[in-house]
């Protein structure tokens, strides 16, 4: 047969009912723009997942209290009691190729500050936290060695708290008052952004660990231990150190299980890296049940248009038209309203993931690749779900067909 | 050689319980040339042989042999570019597509061709059958804005484009009125003079007696086969007339 001719019947056939063209490829676009979204934002969670690995600091090794778990790691647990502020003094001052060691301890508090006040998580930490974490100051500074060791009520705020509690205006010198405690305000740390869980990174108040420990949480033990080490290169080494020193520490027998896990800034990154990739598949899997729900859509509509059409095709069949032809006719149809799907759906797809990203404050990225694998998804989609009405199209009896009324 | 030889030709519906013999042994030569209509009550087995000259159905036992080729057994697909090069189909209804011009209705035969065409020729070619039956002036109109007549003219011009061998006619006047049916006798004698052969099923003896030869069924047997003089159509529409020979008339419906 003519094969030009083919696109152009499959334009005209979509084109004689609108309306339901329209509906039909909507279950295509909707499918199709949500997977698009979801790979989209997966992308884009994944590079932010780097990035805040990297803003974790540089040659960063954390040490966790409790055992390593099965098959996994918690972080940030701190359920366990077993790391003190002097193993990270210990691990500051006798292994050599550690520069850095902040013992951490978070607590929820309210701070209050004339008549506002805002929850917000507390975190005592060393002094030079800030050069581990690569995170700069904005204005002001931050507390001093002298002043943790003279527990010096004192605060390093995030943005956020600028924003809820001084309404924007300069807290510098202020007091805000947490458990009672008058905290002055002496820096505000740059403004970082969301983080993957949706947490506001910048909702953040920094205190002297001295102060933090008992003062504020109540604790005497740190949930993480903050550790820099000297270079890239030291790494394996500092690790190394770090286990024996808080082996001999703790008096851990040969044959007893750590009571602590050290991990390096690259398990953390591998464990994120890991944990956005299965929620991009897992997003992106219910994103394709919509898409397979659209497919259905087509596979109606096309049997319900060769139910309707029994005489156009008896006409065709009587005119010369071989089973084949008439089955790659409507095969066409099916494809072409899910390609027209698929351009809606990449549409739908690119504002969406913009959308939800700009208001996250992630990167939205979306590849070439992706938007091919729509197309083809889609093209796809119409192969198969069209198929069945399309072979029962040319499987009709061309007398029967003429006949139906 | 004839156009047409089917020789013992049966065709058998079987369903779970019992068999319907709706022909019984159709012997039928037809030559090149020829306009013979069809006739017979319903149930007589004229539907099913027309099927089968078609070659939309085959035969339960017989040989059917179409310009020289044995149609009975040859597969489904060679079937259909039979249908396409060797055969043009007029129906009751005239079976044109909505909402697409005539032009394009007329071309479409000849998207199913395996002759490679050019759309130039296509379009020609449609053109030329179109201005054959007068239509030279109405390619672009979609059939909702044809009067039945020109639309049943749009469908024969459908069926010539192939330049086909064999025009079968499927109660061509059966929607039409008789003036207009008049004039669709008048393509098909035209058409006949040029040199189609036609075959007509009809139930009306006044469009029979158009043809040159009058074939009547009953339970799916030749009753009778008769060469006649046919009328001229161009004569009674210039006469308006409904004078049927009352002789022939009375035979036809015995």
């Amino acid at each position: 047969m003519k094969w030009s001719a083919v696109p152009t019947m499959a334009v005209r056939a979509l084109r004689r009912n609108t309306m339901r063209t329209l509906l039909t490829a909507l279950g295509i676009v909707i499918g199709v723009g949500a997977v698009i979204t979801m790979v989209g934002l997966g992308e884009g969670a994944r590079s932010e997942v780097e990035a805040q690995v990297n803003r974790l600091g540089q040659n960063v090794i954390l040490v966790f209290p409790g055992a390593r778990a099965l098959g996994g790691v918690s972080i940030g647990g701190g359920s366990s009691n077993t790391l003190t502020v002097e193993d990270a003094l210990a691990l500051r001052d006798e292994i050599p190729e550690v520069v850095a060691a902040s013992p951490e301890v978070r607590s929820q508090r309210v701070l209050v500050y004339g008549n506002r006040n805002w929850r917000t998580p507390v975190y005592g930490q060393s002094a030079d936290y800030l050069r581990i974490r690569q995170w700069p100051i904005e204005s002001g500074r931050m507390f001093t060695e002298e002043e943790v060791e003279r527990a010096s009520l004192v605060a390093v705020v995030g943005q956020t708290i600028v924003d809820q509690l001084f309404e924007g205006s300069d807290p510098i010198g202020e007091t805000i008052r947490v458990r009672g405690l008058p905290l002055t305000v002496i820096g505000v740390l740059a403004p970082k952004g969301m983080s993957l869980m949706g947490s506001v990174q910048d909702d953040i108040v920094v205190v002297p660990y001295t102060t933090g420990f008992q003062r504020i949480s109540g604790r005497s033990h740190a949930m993480v231990v903050n550790v820099q080490v000297y270079d890239e290169g030291s790494m394996d080494i500092a690790r190394v150190k770090i286990i024996d020193l808080l082996r001999e520490r703790h008096r851990l027998a040969p044959d007893q299980e750590d009571d602590f896990t050290v991990q390096t800034q690259e398990e953390v990154a591998a464990l994120a890296t890991e944990t956005s990739r299965v929620m991009t598949w897992l997003l992106a899997s219910i994103a394709g049940i919509s898409l397979f729900v659209g497919g259905i859509g087509i596979m109606n509509v096309m049997l319900v248009s060769v139910t309707e059409r029994t005489r156009e095709i008896g006409l065709r069949l009587s005119v010369g038209a071989r089973g084949r032809d008439v089955l790659l006719q409507f095969l066409n149809e099916s494809v072409l309203l899910c390609l027209l799907g698929g351009t809606g759906g990449i549409l739908l797809g690119l504002a969406a993931t913009r959308a939800i990203a700009r208001y996250a404050g992630w990167p939205a990225l979306f590849s070439m690749e992706a938007m091919l694998a729509a197309v083809t998804v889609s093209a796809a989609v119409g192969l198969f779900f069209g198929f069945y009405p399309a072979w029962k199209a040319s499987r009709l009896d061309p007398i029967v067909a003429l006949r139906r009324e | 050689m004839s156009l047409i030889r089917l020789t013992g030709v049966t065709r058998v519906y079987r369903s779970e319980s019992l068999a319907v013999r709706a022909l019984r042994g159709i012997d039928l030569a037809v030559e090149a040339g020829e306009f013979v209509a069809i006739m017979g009550a319903s149930g007589s087995g004229k539907s099913t042989l027309m099927n089968i000259l078609g070659c939309l159905d085959r035969p339960t036992t017989g040989s059917y042999i179409l310009d020289g080729e044995d149609v009975a057994t040859v597969p489904r697909d060679r079937l259909a570019q039979i249908r396409n090069r060797g055969l043009g189909f007029v129906f009751q209804n005239f079976h044109l597509l909505p909402r697409t011009s005539a032009l394009e209705n007329v071309e479409l035969p000849l998207l199913y061709s395996d002759e490679p065409l050019s759309w130039s020729e296509i379009h020609d070619r449609a053109r030329a059958a179109l201005e054959m039956l007068g239509l030279g002036d109405r390619t672009g109109h979609t059939p909702a804005e044809l009067s039945g007549g020109q639309q049943q003219r749009v469908a024969i011009a459908r069926a010539l484009v192939t330049q086909p061998r064999l025009i079968l006619a499927d109660e061509p006047t059966g929607n039409l009125d008789s003036r207009t049916s008049l004039e669709i006798m008048d393509v098909f004698q035209r058409l006949n003079g040029e040199g189609y052969s036609i075959l007509m099923v009809t139930h009306e003896p006044d469009m029979a007696r158009f043809a040159s030869r009058i074939i009547v069924l009953r339970d799916g047997l030749i009753r009778t086969d008769r060469r006649i003089e046919p009328r001229s159509a161009a004569d009674a529409m210039a006469h308006g007339g409904d004078d049927l020979d009352a002789e022939l008339e009375m035979e036809i419906a015995s």
